[in-house]
């Protein structure tokens, strides 16, 4: 069904022209002002690798839950064999209620309520779509960092056993299912982005004072084996 | 860093090498047997982490006298119509299908000698290991008037259940522009904020419902858990219907009266058309029963929350008298994840973690306004001692009280799972 919209979407814009294009897909530059907010968790663009949340180069016509080395909610992975494909319309739809399309979805993102923001983020990420093979490969260190954490703590290899028996801390309100009402997931989580994130909140750049406490007590290497243990879980 | 954890390990080897083996070859069982009495935060916490961290090689039986159980936490929100009875029941289920051996029993009797548990049905386990997660029962006479066979006319509610029902068909009977009372306990006892979040949500009912109503409180208390988030949060949302009587003012010196339906406060009769009385508690009776108590609770050690009186019992949750932390789902579920490590280490030479305890607990004061307190905790060899805390402020924006209630309701989800699988 999902491949049958997209073609007739498609033949719809070839027989209106440029006037329905515009329509449809907004305005690319606005877009990449709204997409500011996807940022922290999905990358885009040369050098785009997953994160917290898979990469969206190339994503239109892609199968969800169509990219074999990132791990995705069950939730996804059955709209996905269930034949869910990401166009305009579909990706329309889900930003304005991720929910909508997969009820058990990670992302915890609530959704997007304005219909321009969502046509203008919807354009930005086409142009990341028309020929992905057009979008150069770049170096893995040229990827932007916004943080001033020292590369020895990044560096540190955690243990996912002594990770497995501090995490029954975090499960007590952080479901391991992934599971997201009210209280964030953090299963899967690149190790990086799990470290940076509980030392923001250890330095206390990150307001929330429960994760302020917590983190506040771990030390580098328990945060190390958190990430390592969490990145892997098992479902 | 690496230091550290051979630093551990290296104890720990040690540890197991003297402690497990004799549990290990106990009398030709293959497997070593942890026998868990008491479903709650603690008990079912400790009964689902064993199994799954040990992959099996533990046998773990829970002894639980109900096949559903309904949480104490998120009971006042029923009360005050926010939840349902069914959303707070949960089926052990999950824990059989883990591979815990659950027993729909009371247990009546524990040998330390023999290291055997009696189940009122009259069979017997034995263990290696006894972890004991009863909760509280109440103490006779601690409120003159009331005791077990009154509790039907003035319930407790403190245990959830058929009693939060009792107590929430009662509020709903209330005549137009009655009197709703509480009798407070004195601490220690189980959820320090649930009697004013109790109000809470009794003010709140009442407020749509029966808005003349009133609500008094006898206090044996100076002071309580989150007061100034409370009374800050009655004077906005239910100003002028709750009276609370601190002990300065006599709410310590308390007698009821059942069949008159009054309470006497500080000399002061009134009649009443609902008696909330929440006596002062202790240990559930097996903590007695098995010998580990002394007075109303059960002195543990910090570092794995093993008796002061025996090494190879275990007391969890509300029913343990361990130091700093207070006495919740939350700080139950806790400590029994620092036991279920010990315990594992104890019977399979597996690495035995340093303790680290936490606890948050939310407070619902109206619709969406959302308050909590927390703290940290770590292993002394006194007692668990608090490292760290946060409490929710005063004049805080209704948006931040709406973050914290939803946030309490993802901690609700999470800590059933993670009881409960």
């Amino acid at each position: 069904m999902g491949r049958l919209s997209h073609l007739l979407s498609g033949v719809a814009v070839a027989l209106s022209g440029a006037a329905a294009a515009a329509d449809e897909f907004g305005d690319a530059e606005a877009g990449a002002k709204v997409y500011s907010q996807c940022k922290g968790c999905h990358q885009v663009g040369a050098g785009a690798t997953h994160r917290i949340g898979p990469h969206l180069n190339g994503l239109f016509g892609r199968p969800a839950a169509g990219l074999e080395d990132f791990k995705y909610s069950k939730s996804f992975q059955r709209a996905g064999a269930s034949g869910l494909e990401w166009h305009a319309e579909t990706l329309d739809a889900f930003l304005e209620n991720p929910r909508s399309y997969a009820s058990g979805t990670r992302m915890s993102y609530r959704g997007l309520k304005d219909e321009v923001d969502r046509k203008n983020v919807i354009a930005y990420l086409r142009t990341f779509s028309d020929d992905p093979a057009n979008i150069p490969e770049a170096d893995p260190t040229a990827t932007p960092t916004d943080h001033d954490l020292d590369p020895t703590i990044l560096a540190i290899q955690g243990d996912p056993e002594y990770g497995e028996y501090l995490s029954s801390e975090c499960t007590t309100c952080h479901q391991a299912s992934g599971g997201d009402a009210g209280i964030p997931s953090i299963v899967y989580w690149p190790e990086d982005d799990f470290v940076l994130a509980m030392h923001a909140y250890k330095n206390k750049q990150r307001q929330h004072p429960v994760m302020q406490m917590i983190a506040g007590r771990l030390n580098d290497e328990e945060i190390a084996a958190l990430a390592a243990y969490f990145k892997n879980l098992d479902d | 860093m690496k230091l550290n954890r051979r630093r551990f390990l290296g104890t720990t080897v040690a540890a197991s090498a003297t402690l497990a083996a004799p549990a290990v070859l106990g009398d030709g069982h293959d497997k070593p047997r942890v026998v868990v009495i008491g479903g709650g935060a603690g008990g079912a916490t400790a009964a689902r982490y064993i199994p799954k961290d040990s992959k099996g090689t533990i046998d773990v039986t829970l002894v639980e006298p109900t096949r559903t159980y309904y949480t104490c936490f998120f009971s006042n929100l029923y009360l005050g119509g926010f939840k349902e009875m069914d959303d707070l029941g949960h089926s052990y289920g999950g824990l059989a299908a883990s591979g815990v051996n659950v027993v729909h029993d009371w247990a009546v009797g524990v040998d330390r000698n023999t290291k055997t548990v009696t189940l009122a049905g009259g069979a017997q386990i034995k263990y290696d290991k006894l972890i004991l997660s009863p909760g509280i029962d109440f103490v006779d006479m601690s409120v003159p008037g009331w005791d077990i066979t009154t509790q039907n006319a003035m319930p407790h509610a403190y245990k959830a259940g058929s009693q939060t029902e009792l107590l929430k068909a009662q509020l709903m009977a209330m005549p137009e522009g009655g009197v709703f009372a509480m009798v407070a306990p004195p601490n220690p006892y189980r959820c320090p904020p649930g009697p004013y979040e109790r109000v809470s949500m009794v003010a709140h009912y009442l407020k749509a419902n029966n808005p003349t109503a009133k609500i008094i409180v006898a206090d044996p208390k100076p002071k309580f858990s989150k007061m100034a988030l409370f009374q800050e949060g009655w004077a906005n949302h239910y100003e002028g219907m709750v009276d609370w009587i601190g002990e300065d003012f006599g709410g310590g010196n308390v007698s009821v009266d059942a069949s008159a339906m009054t309470i006497t406060i500080d000399g002061e009769e009134t009649k009443v058309d609902v008696c909330n009385v929440i006596p002062a508690m202790k240990a559930g009776r097996i903590a007695d029963i098995a010998g580990v108590t002394d007075g109303n609770w059960a002195p543990v050690n910090a570092a794995d929350m093993s008796t002061k009186a025996d090494p190879d019992v275990y007391v969890l949750g509300d029913a343990s008298q361990q130091g700093d932390m207070p006495k919740s789902g939350f700080s139950a579920n806790s400590q029994a994840k620092v036991c279920a490590n010990a315990v594992r280490g104890a019977l399979t030479g597996s690495k035995v973690f340093p303790a680290k305890f936490s606890n948050t607990c939310w407070s619902l004061i109206a619709a969406n306004d959302g308050v909590k307190v927390g703290a940290t905790y770590e292993a002394t060899p006194d007692k668990i001692a608090k490292v760290d805390g946060f409490i929710s402020q005063t004049g805080e924006s209704a948006d931040v009280r709406k973050a914290t209630y939803q946030e309490s309701e993802g901690w609700y989800a999470g800590i059933t799972a993670d009881m409960l699988g």
